[in-house]
C-alpha cells in the first residue's frame, strides 16, 4: 500500500511527495490522518481564508478496494465556524487518488491568479484557470474533461462562483453530482484562487493475500447487494425519509416553525421517483447506485421546445430547499437545487439562510430595501432563485451578511432565536428531539449529522431511552465513526461494515488490528479533533441553541431546555471533561 | 495470470438484482471436449442502458484474474461519455470468429483454439500493441507492464454486476 502524501504549494508553484508511514500506521487514514495533517499544517489562529490555512484531502486503506468504500475526507479551517472544517464527498475522487498513488493531498499557500491543479500520478501541474473563473461549477466539468486526460478513471472537483466570491458556505462539486458541501471548503478554494483539481492515475494495488481479500470482498459485496442493509438507498433513496419524518413530526418546515409539512407528499421521494427520476448512478466501486437524478423538463416556447436539466436530489436538499422554505412543487424545489449546483453553494446552508431571511422579513427585522425588493415568502420559488444569485453577487450589505451564514446574519439583524445553526453551522433536516440537538452541538464531524442523533431520537421514541442512554449512544457513534471515516467508507454502508468485517477487510490488505485497538483509535481521533477545535477557540460551554427548537413539537414531543442541559452535563461527565 | 475464475466463488456472489443465474464457466474444465468444440461462451453486454457506472465489473475482473485492484488490468471497460452526466459505454471483447487481434499478434501470444476461443500467453507477449490497434472496439488494452489485457469470457464481471447489464451467452462455432 502506498502511504504517500502529496504536498502542493500554490504560492511557490511547487509540489513534492513524502512517504508518511508513521502517520498512516498510527492514524489509519482518512479523517485520522487528515486531522493530524491539519494540526501540523494549520497555524493556530490562522484566518481560514488566508494562504497559511491549508486544505487537506485524505483517503483510507480500504478505498477503491471494497464496495461502498467511496469517500474522501477534506479537512480545513472552516470560514463558517472558524474552527474544524470537515467535509466528505463521494464520486470518483477516492478511486482517482488511490490510483494516482496519493493517500493524502495537502494544499498550501495561494496562487496569485486563478489556477487549477492537474495531477496524473506523480506529474503535478498548476495551470492557468483565468478563462474559467466565474464559470458555473457544472460547466467547468465539461471544459476540463476536454482538455485533461484520464477519461473514465479521473475525478474533477471544482467550485462555482460562490466559492470564488468566498461565500462562507460555498461547497466543492465532485464529479458533477457529489459534493464537499458543508462548512465552506469552496470558499477556501476561492481564497487560494483554486478553481479545480483534476486527478487520475495508473497505479494499481497488489494485495498481500488475494485469496483472503476475495473471501471478505465476496462477503461484503453480498451483504451490500443481497440483504436489506442498504435497500433504502437503492430504491427511493434518502428522500424516502421525507414522508417518514413528516409522519413522525420530525421534518423541519418553514424554518422549523412546524415539524410536518402539509405538502410533504408532493415533494416526497416516492413522487420524485415515480415522476422525475430517470437515472441512477454510482460512486466508483459501489454497487448501490444511490445517486438519484431527476429530470426537470421546462417548456420555453409554444412549439414544444424544452429545456432539460438533470438534477441530483437527496433528502437534505428536499428539506432545505423544499419543506423548510414551504416549497410545495417538485419543479420549484428542483430548480432551487439546480441554482445551488450552478453557483456551487451548500444546499443545506442556503436553505436555512433563506428560511431565516424569510421569517426576518415577515417579522420586520429587515425590509424590502435590504432584500433588493425581493418579497421573500414561503413557497415563492422565483424570489428564492433571485435571492440565491444575490447571496453570491452580494449587491448590498444584507446579502453580504447572508453570505456569512445564518449565525453572523442574525447577529447583525437579530432573530437569533430562529437562526437555525448549531456550532455556527446551518442544521440538517431533522427535528427529531434532544439527541439530534445535543448530537449536532457536541459532535466533531460538524459537517453533517455527526453522530446520527436523529436516529437515536427515533429509537428513543420507540423504546423510551433515558438521557444517559441517549448520550452514551451519541458518544459510541461519534467514536466509532472516527474509525469508519478513517477508512473512508460511505456512511450509508456503515451497517455492512461491522467491526468484525472491518477487522477482516483491513487484515486482507495487510493491516492487523484488534477490536480494542480500533476502539481506542476512534476515541483518540475524536480527542484530536477536539484538540484542534479548542485550539481555535471552540468552547462547548458557550454553544448557542436556537430557542426555536423548544417551540416546535418534535418526534419526541416538545423538547425542553432542561433536558438538553441535563444531557450536556451527562455528556461532559462521560467524556471526563 | 492464466488462472481462470473459480466458479464456486462466483456462484456465491450472484445477487438478487443480478439477472444472471446459473453457473459461470468460461474456460472451465467441466466443458466436455466434444461439446466445447461446438459451443463456446461469450460475454455479452445485454443491457448497456442499465449500467450505473459503479465499475464493480472492472474491479471483479482484475481482482479475480490478477489478484489486484486495478482498472488497467481489467479486460472489461466501462467508459464515461461526457462525465457522469452522459451515458456509460461498456466495452467488452466481441469474441470474433476470425479475430483480428490474433492475426495481428506477431509473437503467437494470442492463439485461437480449435473451438474458437482465444487464449493469451502472457510470457510470449512483447507489448507491441498490434492487437490493441487491430481491435476496432478497443476491447484490448495494455497494462502497466505493457502486456495485453484480453478478456477470456470467464464471467467474473457478470457475477459482480448489480444491475444485470452483462450476460454470458453460448455461441455456436
Amino acid at each position: 500500500m502506498l502511504r504517500r502524501v502529496l504536498y502542493i504549494d500554490l504560492g511557490k508553484n511547487e509540489s513534492f511527495v513524502e512517504e508518511r508511514h508513521d502517520l498512516f500506521e498510527e492514524w489509519l487514514g482518512g479523517t485520522g490522518v487528515a486531522t493530524q495533517l491539519l494540526l501540523e499544517e494549520c497555524p493556530k489562529g490562522a484566518d481560514p481564508l488566508s494562504p497559511e490555512a491549508p486544505i487537506i484531502f485524505s483517503i483510507g486503506p480500504l478505498n477503491a478496494l471494497f464496495p461502498a468504500m467511496t469517500k474522501t475526507v477534506a479537512t480545513f479551517k472552516s470560514p463558517l465556524n472558524d474552527e474544524l472544517g470537515e467535509s466528505y464527498a463521494g464520486g470518483r475522487l477516492a478511486m482517482a487518488m488511490r490510483f494516482a498513488g496519493h493517500e493524502s493531498i495537502v494544499i498550501r499557500g495561494a496562487a496569485e491568479s486563478p489556477c487549477y491543479i492537474s495531477i496524473r500520478n506523480d506529474d503535478v501541474k498548476i495551470k492557468d484557470a483565468t478563462s474559467i473563473w466565474g464559470i458555473p461549477a457544472t460547466v467547468v466539468g465539461y471544459i476540463l474533461r476536454d482538455v485533461e486526460t484520464g477519461v473514465g478513471r479521473r475525478s474533477i472537483i471544482r467550485i462555482g462562483p460562490a466559492g470564488e466570491r468566498r461565500v462562507k458556505y460555498a461547497g466543492v462539486v465532485a464529479d458533477t453530482y457529489r459534493h464537499f458541501g458543508r462548512l465552506g471548503l469552496g470558499a477556501a478554494f476561492g481564497s487560494k484562487n483554486l478553481k479545480a483539481i483534476v486527478i487520475s492515475g495508473t497505479e494499481d494495488v497488489e494485495l498481500p493475500d488475494p485469496k483472503r481479500y476475495r473471501k471478505i470482498y465476496n462477503k461484503l459485496y453480498r451483504t451490500v447487494v443481497q440483504t436489506d442493509a442498504m435497500e433504502k438507498y437503492h430504491d427511493i433513496g434518502t428522500p424516502i425519509n421525507i414522508n417518514v419524518l413528516n409522519q413522525l413530526k420530525g421534518l423541519p418546515t418553514r424554518n422549523f416553525q412546524e415539524s410536518s409539512f402539509e405538502d410533504a407528499e408532493k415533494i416526497s421521494g416516492e413522487v420524485l421517483a415515480d415522476n422525475y427520476l430517470f437515472r441512477r448512478v454510482s460512486c466508483a466501486h459501489c454497487p448501490i447506485g444511490c445517486i438519484h437524478i431527476g429530470m426537470l423538463k421546462t417548456s420555453f416556447s409554444r412549439q414544444h421546445e424544452f429545456e432539460i436539466r438533470k438534477i441530483s436530489y437527496d433528502f437534505e436538499l428536499i428539506y432545505a430547499l423544499g419543506s423548510n422554505l414551504g416549497v410545495s412543487s417538485p419543479e420549484g424545489m428542483l430548480e432551487l437545487i439546480e441554482a445551488c449546483e450552478r453557483q456551487g453553494l451548500d444546499a443545506i446552508s442556503t436553505g436555512v439562510v433563506l428560511a431565516w431571511a424569510t421569517e426576518a422579513l415577515d417579522r420586520g427585522l429587515i425590509n424590502l430595501e435590504d432584500t433588493s425588493g425581493i418579497p421573500l415568502q414561503w413557497n415563492d420559488v422565483d424570489g428564492y432563485l433571485k435571492a440565491i444569485d444575490n447571496i453570491v453577487k452580494m449587491p448590498n450589505e444584507f446579502y453580504s451578511a447572508l453570505a456569512e451564514g445564518v449565525e453572523q446574519a442574525s447577529e447583525k439583524y437579530g432573530g437569533q432565536e430562529f437562526a437555525m445553526a448549531l456550532g455556527k453551522n446551518e442544521v440538517p433536516g431533522y427535528h427529531t428531539g434532544p439527541a439530534s440537538i445535543v448530537g449536532l452541538t457536541v459532535g466533531v464531524r460538524h459537517s453533517h449529522l455527526d453522530n446520527a442523533g436523529y436516529s437515536i431520537d427515533q429509537k428513543a421514541a420507540k423504546k423510551n431511552l433515558s438521557p444517559e442512554e441517549m448520550v452514551d449512544a451519541i458518544i459510541k457513534e461519534d467514536d466509532s465513526r472516527g474509525v469508519y471515516n478513517s477508512l473512508v467508507g460511505c456512511l450509508f454502508a456503515r451497517g455492512v461494515y461491522s467491526t468484525e468485517n472491518i477487522i477482516e477487510a483491513l487484515g486482507s490488505v495487510g493491516i492487523e488490528k484488534t477490536e480494542e485497538e480500533l476502539e481506542i483509535l476512534g476515541r483518540k481521533i475524536f480527542d484530536e479533533k477536539y484538540r484542534f477545535k479548542r485550539r481555535e477557540g471552540f468552547d462547548l460551554e458557550k454553544s448557542r441553541i436556537p430557542h426555536r427548537f423548544y417551540e416546535t413539537v418534535s418526534t419526541m414531543g416538545m423538547v425542553d431546555p432542561e433536558t438538553i442541559e441535563t444531557m450536556m452535563e451527562i455528556y461532559r461527565k462521560r467524556r471526563g471533561w | 495470470m492464466e488462472s481462470s475464475a473459480n466458479p464456486d466463488e462466483l456462484e456465491t456472489v450472484i445477487g438478487p438484482m443480478n439477472m444472471v443465474k446459473g453457473e459461470v464457466e468460461g474456460e472451465s474444465k467441466k466443458d466436455k471436449p466434444e461439446e466445447a468444440k461446438r459451443k463456446r461462451r461469450r460475454l455479452k453486454v445485454a443491457h448497456p442502458e442499465r449500467c450505473i457506472g459503479c465499475l464493480s465489473c472492472m474491479f471483479a475482473c482484475s481482482r479475480i484474474n490478477t489478484g489486484r485492484a486495478s482498472l488497467d488490468r481489467s479486460a472489461i471497460k466501462v467508459k464515461t461519455q461526457g462525465g457522469l452526466e452522459g451515458d456509460f459505454a461498456v466495452v467488452v471483447c466481441h469474441a470474433c470468429k476470425d479475430p483480428p487481434c490474433v492475426a495481428a499478434c506477431p509473437t503467437g501470444a494470442l492463439e485461437q483454439k480449435e473451438e474458437g476461443r482465444v487464449v493469451f500467453h502472457r510470457d510470449l507477449c512483447k507489448g507491441c500493441g498490434a492487437c490493441a490497434d487491430a481491435c476496432l472496439i478497443r476491447a484490448i488494452t495494455l497494462d502497466a507492464e505493457g502486456k495485453a489485457v484480453k478478456c477470456k469470457h470467464c464471467g467474473a464481471c457478470v457475477a459482480f454486476c448489480p444491475h444485470g447489464v452483462l450476460e454470458l451467452e453460448e455461441v455456436e462455432n
